[in-house]
Order: structure tokens, then C-alpha cells, then sequence
């Protein structure tokens, strides 16, 4: 993998015009390629679930849980925002058994016994989030240099952020930051056909085949590493 | 909504999956007029043709041809003291619904339980003390003896075109097979897969250290097979899509694979798949059912009359729908009184991962069954157990079901997220394997299923309640496995390893994946007084009632049950063809 393909200034390009597209309903492949949802490209997709002010949140966001530099690709570079825009608004969740009694203080080894739907802590983790950079730096999340992006998400993450003192005792803060890297890494390996993992690049860089499925003859070639690219279930090569 | 009474059947049977199946084929080929009702959706083999179930998002992430738990979730608690929670997730098992059932994702390790295992109550009369066990342990033996049921399990095997290597041909231990298995009556039909590298490593440093390693009994075909009832499979490509997935490839076993092709070309059986049963009725007396009712797509309440009634579905969906019909007294554990709900077990897993920067292994490059496993720590085969206080064991394998690279494991200390995380999966992916156990798991007079009093399905009856924890018993087996996990894994010499074993103080914890094995709660048996059922599978109280599943394992062996769920079930139809038929009424008399 060659070092910084996607390099830091094309990224501060793509956010810088995704920030300007407006939130107008249309239908999201609009501006897309034929090839729908793997061709998006990220500076003209129009969020279908996110506002347009949270979805500077999750560029940024994303764009900390997997940055673009280092070998690799990033989260922006594999349209990983446009995956978990698509899920949310295709249900995400929506299979969760949902009736209460809710109990609050529940062992974690028992389970989700939360109240929020993946849509509504998105809502709410991000509003929250976004409340903390306030009052913390003077800005939105999204204008924070890259350490205090990656402080926050920490304090997200280990609940030293505490969204009850904030007003919002139903919702964790580690509970939305794992929701949001669950469906990072979800979009950044699965798939391209769900939005994510543009070109495969993700699979490209780590060496998994997708879905070529059929490896009769490699199943003996013990530690010989497997030498073709991926396809995906679309039938596209990278 | 309507209600609508459907023509009499001969026979009706509840759930689509492997027993389902089995039961549909057996009794259609008897001439009888058979209708089986399937609470999910239809799934026909068409919707699983490439490259569509290569798509490790939709099918193992988000569980796509799984049961959901907004209309399958249980309620679970760890004693009768505490109130039950919802799974409101899937974690720790996931039950299949739709038509094939679990049956149709299932990995395909297709290996029976040992002779001891199915007599594991005779065994610890024998080699424990008395009084040096769990007193709360209820640990019974199998209502049947290795020979009667051994054909049962050939005829499966035969179904499933089972691959691998025989290790006890009538008696006589086969070179490269599994020295601890019971006697066959015929060698595996097919032979073994073949290794990925991990279980070729895995194999011959165990054998080194003088275990006995075989491969995964596989069914996951090796070579084209026609089973004995005409339907074909094609050999495994090594696709790389098993557990959780729908073949790709017409390879892995399913009932629709191997049976429904062949049924659903009978004039005498048909199915409606989203007919959804919410109650056996039964005559006044409560001594016979007159039929099932189910809920249709179209919201109809459906009444369909049966002269013998199949409960097939899912192990905890079975022993709730005797619940809500009233089949049976349903278990106290305080009394012991009741036979509904008792029993019940799951089992744990453990594993180490090793990792090696300098080779390849290729993950993507598998069958679900691909691996190697040995049974030397299995209850009889070793002394340790009984020295220690505890009885049980463990198949120790190194398996490789898929390679997909959502969650794909990465050495301790690598971070979570970040540049880190990203460039561990560019260092890691496709270098490490693992090294699991998957154990044994007793029954206990305080485990068991009951309604739950809070939670309601969204057709508005009450969940199952699940009350399970680990106890001392399975816990000092975990920890008496790991270290020979361990040796195994350092005598292989990785860069690093990893590991995620139980410690003495764990509860079970429900998030975690362990399998979908989930066995008891309406258990055959000898006897009416602690047991739902009788040897064939038959309700002592109501005898036309028959409920084939893992719901009849009084505890859980370290085999994966499949093979089990297969031959009780042949073993159930033969009685019903044989027997019931001629002279309807109770199998067995006590």
C-alpha cells in the first residue's frame, strides 16, 4: 500500500464541499453514478437521515475513527459516512425488541435494555457532543484540531463525557460512540454495495477477495498468500 | 381479521427446519396427507444462487435470514429471585426462522454425541463418588440404547452426505478418525475436507503431544453426493460463507438441499410459510389435540384440524408453545413438580488466538467445517475431571467457519479505533487462528423455562423466560481446558496470543456469541414424572403430540446437536409410521 494516497488536502476539499451542498430532499442517487450507491461520490452526496449541520459532525467523526493518514485508507476516502446515512435510513435497528419495562441499571452481561433506537442516539449523541465542543473550545467538532477531536471521542467513549449531567439520562455516551464505530468499521469492510468501502479499497488494503467464493484449488496452498484482488457481489474488480 | 378453518390433515407439523423436514418426508412418503406451517417466510434455493449470500454484512452482521428479536426475543435472568430482561439483541445464540430454519445457516459440523455422553448419568453413578458433585445437578441418560439409535444417525449421516474420516467401524478404531467415537454400522459416506493451514498446524502439533486429532465430521459435502431420498449435492468450493449463511453453492446440507426439493414435488404434503402458531387445541380433556391455530400473512386467525400434531420449531420455541397450550404441567424447581421448562442447558466457548506475522493463512478459504478437532477430554476418555470435582468436557478443535473481515480479531494493545486500529487490519487480517473448546454444560434443578410475567411477543402472548447461569461445575471445567488450549497454542509458537476464556466468577454473559445449541426444557425420558417426553419423542400427556428438537437433550454433550436432532427425530417418525399409526394412543406405557 503506497503511503498517503488520499492525501490531507483532497480530504479537507471533500468536507469542504459536502458542507456546502444543502439539505434538499431528492432522491439520493441523484447525483450519483449509474452504478448507485457504489459509485457516490462523497462531496456530492446528500445525507437522507442527518441534517445537514450533523452531518459535518459525522465527517469529522469518521474521519478521526478512521483517519486517512498512516497505510490504509480512510473513512471519507471509503464513503463510510454514506453507509451509515443509508442504514439509518433503511431501518437500522429495527429489529431490536423494543417493549418495556426498561430497567436502567441492568448487568451489561444482560444486554442492550436501552431506550434509544440507533436513529435517536445518533440525534441526540450528536447534539450532545456537539454541545461539549461548545462550551469546551468555542467551536463545532468539526473544527477542532485533530487531538482534541480524537480527546473528545475519548470521553465519548469512556463516559467521562456524562450525557445525564447534560440533561439526557436515557443515553450513554459510550453507548452512541459504539453505535457510531460499530458502523464505521460495519461500513468500511462490508460490502460496497451498501455505500461504503468505495472501490474496495478497505478490502484491497488488508487482502480480502470479497466475493469471488470459490477457492478449490487454494484451499491446499498452506501459507502461500492469495494473489488476486477483490470483486464485489455487484461483480466489480478493484 | 377473520377466522377461517382450514380442510383436515393427516398430520400438521409446526416449523420447517431439520426436524420439520425429516418428519414431512417420513410421513408424506407413508401416503399420509401432511401440511407443515412455517412461521417465517419462504426460502427458496433461488434466492441463494451466487454471489448473493457473499455478503458478510447482510447475513452475519445483520442476521438477515435469523429470527428477529422483535418477534423472537426470550426474557433472561440468572435465579428465580431476580426479574427477567428481554434479549432485545441477539448475542450469545440466534435461532433461524423462516423455511429451513436453523437448518439453513447452521456451520455443518454434523458429529455425534460419544456412547457415554448419551448415558452420561450411568457413567457418573459409575466414576464419582457420591456426594462429590453439584447436588442441584440433574443429569439423566438418553431414553434409548446405542443401538437402537445408531441406524438412526447412519441414516442421517446419509442424508447430509457426511464428510470426514471413520474412526470406529464396528468396533474396530480406524487409522485418522476419532478413537473415542461409538461404533458405526457403516463408514462416513464421503471423505474428510480438506484442511485449511490453521487446522493442519493445529492437527499435528495435538497429535504430537498425543492427542488423538480427526477432521470436522463435515456436512459441508467433500465430493458429489445423492442421498437416499434422490437429491443432490455438489461438492464444497471452500466458498469461504457457512456459519450464518445460506449455501451458495447447493454443498451444505439443508433441509433444502436434501429433503424439501423432494417433498415439495408430493401431492400429499404442502406448507404455508408466515403462518405463525400461537396454540395447540386441545379436546376437553386435555388427553388429545384436535389441531393448531396460526395467525396468516393477512392477519387471519386460521384454525387447522390434525389427527397428530409435530411441534418442530425451535428448541425454546417448542417448549413455549406447550406452555401456551396447556400440554403438560409446566416445571417448579422449588418442587420439583411439573415437566415443562426443566432441564434446560446451553454451553460455553473459549478460545485462544494466535498470531504470527510471517504467515498466511488465507481465512477466506474455508468451509464452515473445515477444521480438525479431538475428543480425548470427554466425559470417560480422561481421569482428571473426577480427581477434580467436575464432570464434563470439551471437543477442542481448530476450526476456520468463515474469514469475512468484520470483527476480525487483532493482538492485544491494538487500539480500538484510529490509525492503529486501521493499520492492524492492514497488518493482521488473514494472520492469525485460533484454537477453541466447546464444552459440555449440565442441567441443574434451578435452570429452566417458564412464561415470563412482564414481556409479551408482538401478538401479545407472554415471552419465554430463560433462568441460566454458569455454575462451579462448567466453570472449573473452562478454566482445566484452558491450560491445554494454551500448552497447544505455545508449542505453535506465535508472535502473540490471545485469549477469552471464563473465569471462576464469570456470569453468563449474553452478548457474546457462543452458538445456537440451546437444548432442554421438554426432555425425553422413562418416565412421565420427570420428563415431557417418551423415547419417540411423544407428549406423555397428550399422544398426539410429538416434539422433535434439542428441546429433548436432557443436557448438553460437547457435540454439536444437529446430528442428535436428526436421529431422535428418524428414530420418532419410524414409531409414528410403525406403531402410532396402527394403534393411536401412548407409546410408551408406565
Amino acid at each position: 500500500m503506497s503511503k498517503d494516497k488520499f492525501s490531507p488536502s483532497r480530504r479537507t476539499i471533500l468536507m469542504a464541499t459536502a458542507a456546502a451542498v444543502p439539505l434538499v430532499s431528492v432522491p439520493v442517487y441523484r447525483a450519483a453514478r449509474a452504478d448507485g450507491l457504489e459509485g457516490v461520490e462523497l462531496a456530492q452526496y446528500q445525507p437522507v437521515f442527518f441534517s445537514a449541520a450533523e452531518w459535518q459532525f459525522l465527517l469529522a467523526a469518521c474521519d478521526r475513527l478512521i483517519p486517512a493518514e498512516g497505510r490504509g485508507p480512510g473513512a471519507l476516502e471509503t464513503n463510510v459516512p454514506v453507509f451509515i446515512d443509508q442504514q439509518l435510513h433503511n431501518g437500522l435497528g429495527d429489529d431490536v425488541y423494543m417493549a418495556g419495562p426498561h430497567k436502567a441499571d441492568a448487568p451489561s452481561t444482560l444486554g442492550f435494555q436501552g431506550t434509544f433506537t440507533p436513529q435517536q442516539s445518533y440525534r441526540t449523541g450528536i447534539k450532545l457532543a456537539q454541545q461539549v465542543a461548545q462550551q469546551k473550545h468555542g467551536k463545532p467538532f468539526e473544527q477542532l484540531a485533530p487531538a482534541d477531536k480524537d480527546a473528545l471521542l475519548t470521553a465519548l467513549q469512556k463516559n467521562e463525557i456524562v450525557f445525564a449531567d447534560l440533561g439526557e439520562p436515557g443515553l450513554k455516551a459510550s453507548s452512541f460512540f459504539n453505535q457510531m464505530l460499530g458502523d464505521a468499521k460495519n461500513g468500511y469492510l462490508a460490502d460496497p454495495m451498501y455505500g461504503g468501502n468505495k472501490d474496495m479499497k478497505a478490502w484491497v488494503a488488508i487482502g480480502f477477495p470479497g466475493a469471488r467464493a470459490a477457492y478449490t484449488e487454494w484451499v491446499d496452498q498452506h501459507n502461500v498468500k492469495y494473489p488476486l484482488g477483490p470483486v464485489s457481489v455487484s461483480g466489480k474488480r478493484a | 381479521m377473520s377466522n377461517i378453518t382450514n380442510d383436515e390433515v393427516d398430520v400438521v407439523i409446526v416449523g420447517l427446519g431439520w426436524a420439520g423436514s425429516i418428519m414431512a418426508i417420513e410421513l408424506a412418503k407413508e401416503g399420509l396427507k401432511v401440511r407443515a406451517l412455517e412461521r417465517g417466510p419462504d426460502r427458496p434455493p433461488e434466492d441463494f444462487a451466487y454471489p448473493k449470500p457473499a455478503d458478510q454484512y447482510a447475513y452475519a452482521i445483520k442476521n438477515k435470514v435469523f429470527a428477529t428479536p422483535r418477534d423472537a426475543a426470550l426474557t433472561v435472568r440468572y435465579n428465580d429471585s431476580e426479574t427477567a430482561l428481554p434479549t432485545r439483541k441477539w448475542g450469545a445464540f440466534a435461532p433461524g426462522t423462516g423455511v429451513g430454519g436453523s437448518g439453513l445457516h447452521w456451520t455443518g459440523v454434523l458429529i455425534r454425541p460419544t456412547t457415554t455422553d448419551l448415558k452420561l448419568k450411568t457413567y457418573a453413578d459409575h466414576a464419582y463418588k457420591r456426594g462429590s458433585l453439584d447436588p442441584d445437578m440433574r443429569i439423566k441418560d438418553f431414553p434409548f440404547s446405542w443401538e437402537e439409535i445408531e441406524p438412526f444417525y447412519d441414516k442421517f449421516d446419509k442424508i447430509c452426505g457426511l464428510s470426514g474420516t471413520t474412526g470406529n467401524l464396528k468396533g474396530v478404531i480406524q487409522p485418522g478418525g476419532d478413537p473415542f467415537e461409538g461404533p458405526r454400522s457403516s463408514p462416513y459416506p464421503l471423505p474428510a475436507l480438506h484442511d485449511t493451514y490453521n487446522s493442519s498446524l493445529f492437527a499435528a502439533t495435538a497429535k504430537k503431544m498425543g492427542y488423538h486429532p480427526f477432521p470436522n465430521p463435515s456436512a459441508n459435502v467433500s465430493q458429489a453426493w445423492t442421498n437416499p431420498y434422490g437429491a443432490q449435492l455438489a461438492p464444497c468450493n471452500y466458498c469461504g460463507y457457512c456459519s450464518k449463511y445460506p449455501c451458495l453453492n447447493y454443498s451444505k446440507a439443508s433441509p433444502q438441499t436434501t429433503i424439501l426439493d423432494v417433498v415439495k414435488r408430493m401431492p400429499n404434503f404442502s406448507y404455508r410459510a408466515n403462518a405463525n402458531v400461537i396454540r395447540v387445541d386441545l379436546h376437553a380433556d386435555k388427553k388429545t389435540a384436535k389441531g393448531v391455530t396460526y395467525i396468516d400473512e393477512n392477519k387471519n386467525e386460521v384454525f387447522q384440524p390434525a389427527k397428530i400434531v409435530i411441534l418442530s420449531s425451535f428448541q425454546f420455541a417448542n417448549v413455549r408453545l406447550m406452555m401456551l397450550s396447556g400440554i403438560g404441567q409446566i416445571y417448579n424447581p422449588l418442587t420439583e413438580t411439573g415437566t415443562i421448562g426443566r432441564n434446560y442447558a446451553f454451553l460455553s466457548n473459549g478460545d485462544a488466538t494466535l498470531f504470527f506475522k510471517d504467515k498466511h493463512f488465507n481465512p477466506f478459504a474455508t468451509a464452515g467445517a473445515t477444521g480438525e478437532m479431538f475428543n480425548d477430554i470427554s466425559p470417560g476418555n480422561f481421569e482428571d475431571g473426577i480427581k477434580l470435582g467436575f464432570i464434563g468436557g470439551a471437543k477442542i478443535h481448530s476450526s476456520q467457519a468463515t474469514g469475512a473481515p468484520i470483527g476480525t480479531s487483532l493482538p492485544k494493545g491494538t487500539p480500538g479505533w484510529g490509525k492503529g486500529w486501521k493499520e492492524g487490519m492492514v497488518d493482521w487480517y488473514g494472520r492469525s487462528m485460533k484454537i477453541g473448546i466447546t464444552t459440555t454444560c449440565q442441567s441443574y434443578r434451578g435452570h429452566h423455562l417458564d412464561l415470563d410475567p412482564n414481556y409479551k411477543d408482538p401478538w401479545g402472548q407472554p415471552l419465554l423466560r430463560m433462568t441460566f447461569d454458569w455454575r462451579q461445575n462448567e466453570l472449573k471445567l473452562q478454566r482445566y481446558l484452558r491450560d491445554i488450549v494454551l500448552g497447544i497454542a505455545k508449542e505453535l509458537g506465535p508472535d502473540s496470543i490471545s485469549e477469552n476464556f471464563l473465569a471462576l466468577d464469570s456470569h453468563w454473559d449474553i452478548t457474546k456469541y457462543v452458538s445456537t445449541h440451546n437444548v432442554g426444557g421438554a426432555i425425553m425420558g422413562d418416565s412421565p414424572r420427570d420428563s415431557a417426553l417418551n423415547r419417540y419423542l411423544q407428549s406423555w400427556d397428550v399422544h398426539n403430540v410429538f416434539v422433535p428438537g434439542g428441546n429433548a437433550f436432557p443436557q448438553n454433550f460437547q457435540a454439536n446437536p444437529t446430528a442428535t436432532i436428526g436421529a431422535i427425530t428418524l428414530f420418532a417418525a419410524e414409531a409414528i409410521k410403525n406403531q402410532y399409526l396402527k394403534n393411536p394412543g401412548p407409546l410408551v406405557q408406565v
